[in-house]
């Protein structure tokens, strides 16, 4: 089963700029996809669109079967709540422990204490930070932050985690280390999408590789076909 | 339960930004307070202008004097014209007769009788009247000359005025005093939107976060609301605890009424507690609308 389905999308920015042509892409539940491609390609973009930060410009996007370009600026946080996202530069509130950014996510969407509790220590143990919860963001290292970040994006119970280069700013033992977390997450079920540069980690993990250039998909490359 | 849990957390939020923001935040509330103050005294005045002119209202009479040769036909027919205006209360229109007057007057002084008893009508200098009440005093001098204008009627006498000019001065502050409120609510509306937007501009990845993990967009703004309620609820705190102790103050002070008994003032009891909510309700609605506008204009969902 498809949890996401792009057919015929284009994205035309406001400047002029397109950044995805025709682009067709199928990705099934509990995949782990990576994006990958050079700088400017259009990948942000393409993930972008699948939370719905930008709106394609014709073409069809299902995500868990929501038309992603058809649902009202009101609605999109019923999209948001089935994705989990991660970015390079952690995105972390850092006036807020690592414990409370992770509840941050939870309090939002009005649950009470007691259920954010043990869903914020279960995530920070999967993640391996059970015993930093009390830091501060200032405190941790780059790779530890990450995982701050991305058990925020999954404490909620998302069915999508997408990745914008979460490795981006690690050192390669560091960047393993978050994708053992990434695949550990995937095994439970969620499924992945990563954007990154890093080839290292790519040829290493033996997942789909889909390759865009300019806009387009010039590969799409299944499980270990992948080579430098 | 979760609506609630979202609302205590608001406004925990809302108070913790106001206290981050400190300095900006007093600007806006030193001008919801200044504002309110000057809404509070002009509310106060106008009140009681109203209060009194509606007292004198009831006290107003105009005075036409019949000329003394008049028959009772015309004196009839000046009656029928009188009720025709727009401005007078046509079932108070009293006709007295000179030759009661006269009676009156006689009873009144051992003087007078000595002079008036033996008047006959035709020799009385004395003018039969019509007493006439008018429903808006603003407009009593337009009556008279309306009523002196009418055949037969000699001459038209009335407050004579004093009452008059009064009114006329507490008018003009009325509304001098409604423009500087109204140009003050737009400053204070600028000024909040001004500070909410720093907050929104502060906060920027808490939004962005926010969104991201799908709060939905009235959870998203809701804290920003509050922030410009809540600078709206303390800004009135001094305007009114001002209100109640000056008026009260006032009230007392001028055991009750100004310059003359004429001018009674209203009494403190309710109304100062009528005029504090007024401004509470001022000062909330000025910041939800100054926080409308900048969350409208400054946090894009
Ligand atoms: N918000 C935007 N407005 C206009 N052009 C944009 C915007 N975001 C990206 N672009 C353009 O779209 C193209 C693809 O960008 P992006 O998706 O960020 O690439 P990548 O993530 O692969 O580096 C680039 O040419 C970029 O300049
Ligand atoms: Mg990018």
């Amino acid at each position: 089963m498809d949890i996401i389905r792009m057919k015929n999308v284009k994205k035309t920015y406001k400047t002029g700029t397109t950044a995805i042509y025709d682009l067709d892409l199928n990705i099934k539940k509990g995949e782990f996809v990576f994006v990958i491609g050079s700088t400017g390609c259009g990948k942000s973009t393409l993930i972008k669109m699948l939370y719905r930060e930008e709106k394609p410009t014709s073409g069809k996007i299902l995500v868990g079967g929501i038309d992603v370009g058809k649902i009202r600026n009101g609605k999109v946080y019923k999209l948001r709540r089935k994705i989990g996202v991660v970015f390079q530069n952690y995105q972390l509130l850092q006036n807020s422990t690592a414990y409370e950014n992770v509840a941050f996510a939870l309090e939002v969407l009005g649950l009470p204490k007691s259920e954010v509790h043990p869903k914020v220590m279960k995530v920070l143990d999967l993640v391996g930070l059970k015993n930093k919860a009390k830091q501060y963001p200032n405190h941790l290292s780059g790779g530890e932050q990450q995982r701050v970040a991305i058990a925020r994006a999954i404490v909620n119970g998302p069915k999508i985690l997408i990745c914008d280069e979460p490795t981006g700013n690690l050192d390669p033992k560091t960047s393993m280390e978050i994708m053992e977390v990434l695949e550990a997450i995937n095994k439970l079920g969620t499924t992945i999408i990563m954007v990154t540069h890093d080839i290292e980690i790519v040829e290493k993990l033996k997942k789909r590789v889909v390759l865009l250039d300019s806009g387009r998909i010039v590969k799409d490359y299944k499980e270990g076909e992948y080579k430098k | 339960m979760k609506t609630l849990r979202i609302l205590s957390r608001n406004i925990r939020d809302s108070f913790k930004s106001v206290f981050r923001n400190f300095s900006l935040s007093l600007a806006s509330i030193s001008c919801i307070t200044i504002t309110l103050i000057v809404v509070s005294v002009s509310m106060i005045l106008s009140l009681n202008v109203n209060n009194f002119t509606s007292l004198i209202e009831k006290d107003v009479t105009i005075v036409a004097f019949l000329k003394t040769d008049i028959t009772e036909e015309e004196t009839d027919k000046v009656y029928d014209e009188i009720i025709t205006l727009d401005n007078i209360e046509k079932d108070n229109v009293e006709f007295r007769d000179k030759m009661d007057i006269s009676k009156e007057m006689m009873a009144s002084s051992e003087t007078f009788k000595s002079i008036m008893k033996d008047w006959t009508r035709e020799e009385s200098p004395i003018q039969d009247t019509f007493q006439i009440k008018v429903t808006d005093i603003n407009l009593i001098h337009k009556t008279a000359e309306e009523i002196k204008n009418i055949k037969n009627v000699d001459v038209v006498k009335y407050g004579e005025g004093m009452v008059e000019e009064l009114v006329k001065v507490f008018d003009v502050i009325r509304k001098v005093s409604i423009a500087i409120v109204i140009s003050l609510i737009l400053v204070t509306a600028f000024l909040i939107a001004n500070t909410i937007k720093i907050t929104i501009m502060s906060r920027k990845r808490e939004i962005e976060i926010m969104r991201l993990v799908g709060a939905s967009n009235i959870n998203i703004r809701l804290p920003f609301m509050f922030e410009g309620l809540t600078l709206g609820i303390i800004g009135s705190i001094i305007p009114i605890i001002i209100t109640i102790y000056g008026y009260n103050a006032l009230y007392n002070h001028f055991d009750g009424q100004l310059f003359t008994q004429f001018i009674k003032l209203i009494k403190p009891d309710s109304f100062v507690y009528l005029v504090s909510l007024i401004l509470l309700a001022i000062g909330m609605i000025v910041g939800m609308f100054g926080s409308i506008r900048a969350v409208r204009k400054y946090l894009k969902i």
